[in-house]
């Protein structure tokens, strides 16, 4: 077929389309589009962060300290971690309720075989994650080969992953880690000042020169493109937010490992679903399987390694939470951690009904979850407010994604 | 101008139904051909053994001029034959790039090329003239026409030689569904051989050359739209004609006028 134009004209533009005007006013009545459309992204999870880290700070000034601001970075990364793979499942519309026996289950292999049998700990790790990578691929199987409903399969992985975890303990039910072996370097970890301002200085130059060499590459093929003073503002923002962040940590201990091996999972995984094969298949499998599946797109596959992913993920939280608390016990997993980490993931606005959301997410949730309890914490509230006050948020964010889902669908964007 | 596509004698029986008896097609290069039919008349049938999702029990089909096989949707794929169905099987959440190159996405070592992908999107649509705020919009954004121009536009990545539409038209507007009739004539245009299946005679008399009427599994009409009226083409899909009155009265009134090939 030929691709040459026959008649420009005929490309006119319908008068009723939405064309953004430049300049700031532009921005403002996108904005306000977006609003009443209900396509609301970030912003409620951000208005709702500033609220919570307001009130906390009048309440204890300690709150705000870089020294309690680096314990809550060092407290979100293992949750964090493990809510990155729920974001994953959430996009295919699924639910995974093993992540957190998962967790518990390969900390228990990690310990036993970093401590009982003396394997060095990245070996220890690396069995810890293709434990994960297997549990995954059994969830995946039953539910998309069998096709058992995900949250059947996952809720008996759930009890029977936390026996397995009990079982690989043994008797005594707590295995010690080393206070200086290498499991837990990984969250005992503090780079020097200098450099973490040199990490978050490469971040912003990276980001800086894959944006204007995609502004290039789109402005030499006729494509639109965003003003450059639009890639300046963005990577300006970045900046302020990195080092400002980095300036915070440097006050106490400095930036901890945990929290870039965190942030760089979910930078990874967020250009993994924005920029690859891959991650398009697993947004149209989410979307409409049937339409992906007529595609071609081997929709069996890709609910099974989501599957795998989001298990590996879950031991990978798993080790970062071993390595913590220095132990692996028989509640490791078990207490809230599942819950936090789907709540973070709804709450930071990945859609439970498929097809919608970030990785990201899962970083501003669980910073929202991780100072609720911090703050509470701070100010010595009893844990039965605790538990009460994070289900209210969860059922906020969820009832914030039910109506913005309604506002889409009658803007038409469901 | 060349015949492309080309059944004879097509049979299909599923258990105690004969779905499809002895059912003739064909489609020339450039022409559309509206398939038309009561509800049950064997055009969804027929439509599944052109596009490979059933296997006819017999009869034969030649494409170009030369006997083939069509036994799975992959063999109508290669061959050259791009079927959009009435349930549109587009991703909502996926904007229209997205949606276009779904399951044939450009770009190297699983990276995706969207830069590229975006250029011949608009130069596709462009050719099409198909009408649409931004490639980059959701396509749950978009209106029924708009949506089904998509769905037709991606049937064309694969540079199809015959396109099966299936309702292309059912629940649009007016306006949407004069925007798909007009997409429809652009890909006549552009030589595309084109079969219509549709309710709508308006529509079909609209934009189709030819009308094959089935009924009850059987050919029951092939007509050249410019010489055939809206009652005729009721009259074949009803079955009006299959009685002697109404033969009576074909044979007095119009002399054979228009029917130049009833099975």
């Amino acid at each position: 077929m030929s691709t040459e134009v026959k008649d420009p004209t005929s490309a006119a533009v319908d008068p009723r389309l939405l064309v953004r005007e430049s300049g700031v006013k532009g921005y403002i009545d996108d904005f306000q589009r977006r609003l009443k459309g209900g396509d609301l992204g970030a912003l409620p999870v951000a208005i709702g962060l500033i609220i919570i880290w307001v009130t906390f700070y009048s309440l204890n000034e300690n709150f705000l300290a870089p020294q309690n601001l680096s314990n809550l970075a060092l407290q979100i990364a293992a949750t964090g971690t493990i809510s990155v793979g729920i974001v994953l499942v959430l996009l295919l519309g699924e639910i995974d309720l093993a992540v957190g026996s998962v967790s518990g289950l390969t900390g228990a292999v990690l310990a036993v075989l970093n401590v009982n049998q003396g394997m060095s700990a990245g070996v220890a790790i690396l069995a810890a994650l293709v434990a994960g990578a297997v549990v995954g691929a059994l969830h995946g199987f039953f539910f998309a080969r069998v096709g058992v409903p995900s949250f059947i399969v996952t809720l008996a992985g759930l009890i029977g992953w936390q026996g397995l975890q009990l079982y690989v303990l043994g008797k005594e039910g707590t295995i010690n880690l080393p206070y200086e072996g290498g499991v837990a370097m990984l969250t005992h970890t503090f780079f020097p000042h200098a450099v973490g301002y040199l990490i978050g200085a490469v971040i912003v130059v990276v980001y800086l020169l894959l944006d204007m060499a995609g502004a290039r590459r789109r402005a030499k093929a006729g494509l639109p493109t965003r003003p450059i003073s639009e890639s300046v503002v963005r990577a300006l923002l970045i900046a302020v937010a990195i080092f400002v962040a980095v300036y915070v940590l440097n006050q106490a201990e400095g930036l901890p490992l945990a929290l870039v091996i965190f942030v760089g999972f979910v930078a990874s995984f967020d250009w993994i679903l924005r920029r690859t094969r891959y991650g398009r298949m697993i947004f149209a499998v989410g979307g409409n399987a049937e339409a992906a599946s007529r595609a071609g797109i081997n929709v069996r596959w890709i609910r099974i390694s989501v599957y795998i992913l989001s298990s590996v993920m879950g031991a990978a939280g798993g080790v970062m939470a071993a390595s913590r608390l220095f132990a692996v016990n028989q509640s490791s997993g078990g207490n809230n951690e599942l819950l936090n980490a789907i709540a973070a993931a709804v709450i930071g606005g990945t859609s439970l009904f498929g097809g919608r959301g970030s990785t990201y997410s899962a970083l501003l949730g669980m910073l929202v979850i991780g100072s609720i309890s911090n703050g509470m914490y701070l100010v010595q509230l009893d844990s039965s407010v605790q538990f009460m006050i994070t289900g209210s948020v969860l059922l906020a964010a969820v009832v914030i994604d039910s109506v913005s889902r309604r506002g889409r669908q009658s803007s038409g964007r469901a | 101008m060349t015949t492309v596509l080309e059944l004879r004698g097509i049979s299909k029986r599923f258990g105690a139904v004969q779905a499809l008896t002895d059912v003739d097609l064909k489609v020339d290069a450039g022409e559309v051909v509206a398939l038309v039919g009561d509800n049950g008349a064997g055009k969804s049938t027929l439509i599944k053994v052109i596009s490979g999702v059933i296997t006819p029990d017999g009869g034969s089909i030649t494409w170009e001029g030369k006997p083939t096989n069509i036994t799975r949707p992959h063999d109508a794929q290669t061959l050259g034959i791009a079927t959009v169905f009435q349930d549109l099987a587009l991703c909502d959440n996926l904007d229209v790039v997205g949606n276009l190159y779904l399951g044939r996405e450009l770009g190297s070592g699983g990276v995706l090329d969207e830069i590229e992908m975006e250029k011949r999107a608009r130069e596709l649509l462009r050719t099409l003239s198909v009408k649409i705020p931004s490639v980059r919009i959701a396509i749950a954004s978009l209106s029924g026409g708009q949506r089904q121009s998509v769905a037709i536009a991606r049937s064309l990545l694969g540079q199809p030689k015959i396109v099966l539409l299936d309702e292309p038209t059912a629940a649009l507007g007016v306006e949407q569904t004069a925007q798909v009739l007009d997409l429809i004539e652009r890909l006549r245009e552009q030589g595309l051989g084109v079969i219509l299946i549709s309710h709508n005679l308006a529509d079909v008399r609209a934009v189709a050359d030819r009308v094959v009427v089935l009924r009850l599994g059987k050919n029951g009409g092939n007509f050249r739209v410019a010489d055939v009226t809206h009652e005729q083409i009721v009259a074949a899909i009803t079955g009006a004609q299959d009685n002697v009155v109404a033969r009576r009265q074909a044979r007095t009134s119009r002399k054979g006028e228009g029917e130049e090939a009833k099975a």
